[in-house]
């Protein structure tokens, strides 16, 4: 069964149609792309996905519940992640995750912050205020919040947005062996094609609130007759999508 | 299922909580406003007692009057100003995506707004009776009336504030701190309600704590005015359920609008 089930998405802002009769399916244990250049529509895909945009038609169903009308029995066991969205700068890593893990109703949490501080790097700066650190500590810090909860669903906003090589690469490792052990679903919104390469089972690309083409990385691949994604991505983006 | 609620909730208050115990300037503004507030019309009351012919009445009203003010002004900056803190930080779309149902929020608000006003207004009383030698508990139980029905309608005036951030943003930051003091002249804080001029008077009518500072300067008198009371917790009933729908409108079109994504910009 999908965990993210999406039908005929939309939503209008007076005149502007920002996303467009949008359809798609997660299954457990997939990751989905959302690929698309600025005013695509993603992150008002995945606004409206966890609730905090109301759609202006279509439906949206997450882990079996209908989001206009049983979004709190989802939410408990989705999570989310964008550097684009603060966590309390005055409070300290630690106090934020345990915010978020009493928020989440999460057992064993004081040994749940431990997991995460170990898998994702965090013990040197657990008890530093979150304001106080580099863009790609903070990034790590909001991973540990979205993953806090050990969620079914995960909606990553360019989660590898501001970090160094080495730790997007190690944080990339860990999205993949999360996913592997817990059958996590996954929708990514990401401007990094080799992330999505990497990661994605999926592509929906995106223009102008529609989507234009879907397919494996692979399947892209072969139908545009390019070697990456991102000549993929820059052909439908400056030549529109081919027909199948 | 109440044992998930009261986690929730109890996340929400740590969140705060943690803000405070760390900083001590932070504490000190909580008692700063209602101390100073205190000091001032104490000194204000002994000096009128000085010149004479003003009876000890006058200066149980002035101190009772500002220390039952600052516990509608506290109760209304503490729910608001904990909203803003949100906002200012930028953490509202994480709190909304959480499993945090709306009315486990205002709870929470409510509980860091109780702790807030303890930690404020306790300072001020105990400086009261040591300065002024003015026992805020000598009203007795009726005080706990004076003082819910003052939390109360601090708490529905915060409704109507965050239902304004909701619709404006930050930018309608001032009125967190600004709404319910401006309404000061009207609510008979200090003076009886006759003495506020028509056509104002009618709109102090229909301000709970105008008819609960009645109250005050009956029991001064050794009087209970239950119906100033009644009035006072009828009003707020009202004022509460209103600006809750309001809260609740303005929440439902911030989501129609992707306000919740953008409050803090």
């Amino acid at each position: 069964m999908a965990r993210i089930v999406v039908q005929g998405l939309g939503k209008r802002y007076d005149a502007v149609m920002a996303v467009e009769d949008l359809s798609f399916s997660v299954e457990a244990g997939e990751t989905l792309a959302l690929l698309g250049g600025n005013g695509a529509g993603k992150t008002t895909t995945i606004a409206m996905l966890l609730g905090l945009l109301v759609p202006s038609a279509g439906r949206i169903e997450i882990l079996g519940h209908d989001m206009a009308r049983e979004r709190f029995a989802a939410l408990a066991r989705m999570n989310f992640s964008s550097p684009y969205v603060s966590l309390p700068g005055r409070l300290t890593v630690a106090e934020n995750l345990r915010v978020y893990g009493h928020l989440y109703g999460v057992r064993r949490l004081e040994a749940r912050i431990g997991e995460l501080a170990e898998a994702l790097d965090l013990g040197q700066f657990l008890h530093r205020p979150a304001g106080n650190l580099s863009a790609g500590q903070k990034t790590r810090v909001a991973l540990a919040k979205a993953l806090i909860n050990q969620p079914d669903v995960l909606l990553l906003d360019e989660p590898t947005a501001s970090l160094d090589p080495d730790t997007g690469d190690m944080v990339r490792g860990w999205l993949e062996r999360y996913r592997a052990q817990s059958g996590c679903s996954i929708l990514l919104a990401s401007h990094n094609m080799a992330e999505v390469e990497r990661l994605c089972d999926q592509v929906l690309m995106l223009k102008a609130g529609r989507a234009v083409d879907r397919g494996t990385p692979q399947a892209l691949l072969s139908k545009y007759g390019r070697e990456t994604l991102e000549d993929v991505f820059l052909d439908i983006h400056r030549h529109g999508a081919r027909a199948a | 299922m109440m044992r998930a609620s009261a986690r929730r909730i109890w996340g929400l208050v740590y969140r705060h909580a943690c803000l405070y115990r760390k900083s001590w300037p932070r504490l000190v503004e909580l008692a700063y406003w209602p101390t100073l507030e205190m000091l001032i019309w104490g000194l204000t009351a002994r000096f009128l007692y000085l010149r004479g012919g003003t009876a000890w009445l006058l200066a149980g009203a002035l101190l009772g009057g500002v220390l039952l003010w600052e516990v509608a002004l506290r109760a209304q900056m503490g729910m608001a100003m904990s909203f803003l803190e949100e906002v200012w930080s930028r953490n509202l779309a994480h709190i909304f995506i959480s499993p945090l149902r709306p009315f486990e929020m205002v709870a929470g608000l409510m509980t860091v707004s109780l702790l807030r006003l303890l930690v404020g207004l306790l300072p001020a009383v105990a400086l009261a009776y040591l300065l002024y030698a003015f026992n805020l508990f000598a009203f007795g139980p009726i005080l706990i009336l004076f003082f819910v029905n003052l939390v109360v309608m601090g708490w529905a005036v915060s409704f109507g504030v965050m239902g304004l951030l909701l619709r404006h943003g930050a930018g309608a930051e001032s009125l967190a701190w600004g709404v319910l003091a401006g309404l000061t002249p009207l609510c008979a804080v200090y003076y009886p309600l006759h003495v506020i001029p028509m056509p104002w008077r009618v709109i102090s009518l229909l301000l709970p704590a105008s008819h609960v500072f009645e109250g005050m300067r009956a029991a001064l008198h050794g009087r209970v005015a239950w119906r100033e009371l009644g009035l006072a917790t009828m009003l707020n009933a009202g004022w509460l359920g209103l600006l809750a729908l309001v809260l609740v409108r303005e929440f439902r079109i911030a989501r129609v609008r992707g306000a919740l994504l953008t409050l803090g910009e």
